[in-house]
């Protein structure tokens, strides 16, 4: 107690006094809400000074996060281990399932491939990929992304789809030249053209930082349940159609929900696709192939 | 000459410490957890730092650094660039103005500012997030981060006061 009496009142300038204090305050307040405009009137910038910023802290970040990845790791393997005599059970079970499977995979791989020759079918690019570690999950109740340790010196640009095997995770909404800042789907800020695998409604996904973004802008008279698909549909050509995104879970006055398939929480690696596609400036007829899904 | 220099880099030295202390709360608080819905609901810690210093040595953690520890929050986080930045230095501006107050109180006097002070944050920075993007940024995610944050509180203020004592006592 006295540590602290003693520091208020040991010589020590008295902070908050004074005009020069209250100058500081002013200019500091001041460049505040003109940071708050700029980032409003040039989001684009201020991406880049962010990127710059993520950049520096990002090698304390990729360090910092090791020790997390590897405890969770050693607690994954422990329950791992205890379950594994069930799991093998369940595993044998798939794999009889996923060969019966496979063989019609097979069958209709043939018949698709002659079909597109008959028609004269030009197939899409094989997309190119970067996988990377995520380094930060910058929590929080007012936005919603994530840092993958890779950048543009890994070749991610603005705008390309983060994906895990699971589904569609967000985009990239900033690139520095180590790190890239990825905006997810459940952000505020996130609107992904999607279309629901059963019926081919098209909507938009908004994600409103909750768990469960909502479906909008669907057509009129457009029909959809709980159980259904959701997968991205390519229109507006940031993201190719076809990569899936959730299931809906409820549909009431509240709105469409969707509960993505991915688990922010078990993001560990996400891998940044380049499909070469640009988004609907530069690539118009991109969202032309919605028939095709992969 | 020389313990002189060397006293005084030494000085220095334990003097940025609060500012110091404040950016890596900052960065750890951006370290990927994995625990479900922990995320969205993680305590604000550079918040109690400011709130922390502000209190027990503001000559330490001047206007201009809360300044600077608010656009690095900005930054890591992702919101718009000013919104912490204005927060914390609003934070900052109204334990100030309370110093006699809160000199010499106790520490349930002092948990109980935090409480009226932070909520107030929370509220200020969903004001100034929702503002920007013309839409709620939801508050149940935000009651949940205040409670949590007021829970955490204890026990980040009792480490700071530790190296406080330790390391910042003015002899």
């Amino acid at each position: 107690m006295t540590d602290r009496i003693r520091a208020i009142h040991s010589g020590f300038v008295q902070p908050g006094r004074g005009v020069g204090n209250r100058l500081m305050y002013v200019t500091l307040v001041a460049a505040s809400l003109g940071l708050l405009l700029l980032g409003k009137a040039d989001p684009e910038l201020m991406e880049r000074v962010r990127s710059n910023i993520s950049d520096v802290a990002t090698p304390i970040l990729d360090t910092l996060s090791r020790p997390i990845s590897s405890t969770e790791k050693v607690i994954s393997e422990i329950n791992l281990l205890a379950d594994i005599r069930s799991e093998n059970e369940k595993l044998r079970g798939e794999n009889d399932l996923l060969l019966q499977w496979q063989s019609a995979a097979r069958k209709l791989e043939v018949e698709n491939k002659q079909l597109k020759g008959l028609l004269n079918f030009a197939p899409d690019a094989e997309p190119g990929f970067i996988t990377a570690r995520v380094i930060a999950d910058t929590g929080g109740a007012f936005v919603r992304s994530l840092i993958a340790g890779a950048g543009l010196r890994n070749g991610a640009t603005k705008g390309q789809a983060v994906v895990t095997n699971e589904g569609l995770v967000g985009r990239v909404q900033g690139v520095g030249t180590r790190s890239v800042r990825i905006l997810l789907i459940t952000d505020l800020t996130s609107r992904i053209p999607v279309i629901v695998e059963a019926s081919r409604t098209r909507a938009i996904m908004a994600g409103d930082n909750s768990d469960r973004p909502k479906l909008i802008h669907l057509p009129p008279g457009a029909v959809v349940s709980p159980g259904d698909r959701v997968v991205t549909s390519g229109h507006g050509g940031a993201f190719p159609p076809g990569i899936q995104v959730g299931i809906i879970t409820a549909v009431d006055e509240k709105g469409i929900m969707v509960q993505p398939f991915v688990q922010r929480e078990r993001i560990e690696f996400v891998r940044i696709v380049d499909y070469g596609l640009k988004g609907i400036l530069d690539a118009p007829s991109a969202a032309e192939g919605a028939g095709v899904s992969k | 000459m020389k313990p002189g220099f060397l006293q005084r880099l030494d000085l220095i030295a334990r003097g940025s410490t609060p500012f110091v202390l404040t950016a890596l709360l900052i960065v750890m608080s951006a370290i990927p957890t994995r625990i479900p819905e922990f995320a969205h609901i993680a305590p604000m810690l550079p918040l109690m730092a400011i709130y922390h210093w502000s209190i027990y040595r503001p000559d330490l953690l001047p206007a201009w650094a809360v300044f600077i520890a608010g656009l690095m929050q900005d930054a890591l986080v992702g919101t718009p660039f000013g919104v912490n930045a204005l927060v914390f230095l609003a934070v900052h501006m109204v334990v100030l103005s309370q110093q006699v107050f809160f000199t010499g109180k106790s520490f349930a006097v002092v948990w109980i500012g935090f409480a009226m002070v932070s909520a107030a944050a929370f509220v200020l920075t969903w004001a100034l997030v929702s503002g920007f993007f013309g839409q709620s940024t939801g508050l149940m995610n935000m009651f949940f981060q205040y409670l949590v944050t007021l829970g955490t509180f204890p026990v980040l203020t009792w480490m700071l006061m530790l190296w406080q004592q330790r390391m910042l006592t003015t002899e």
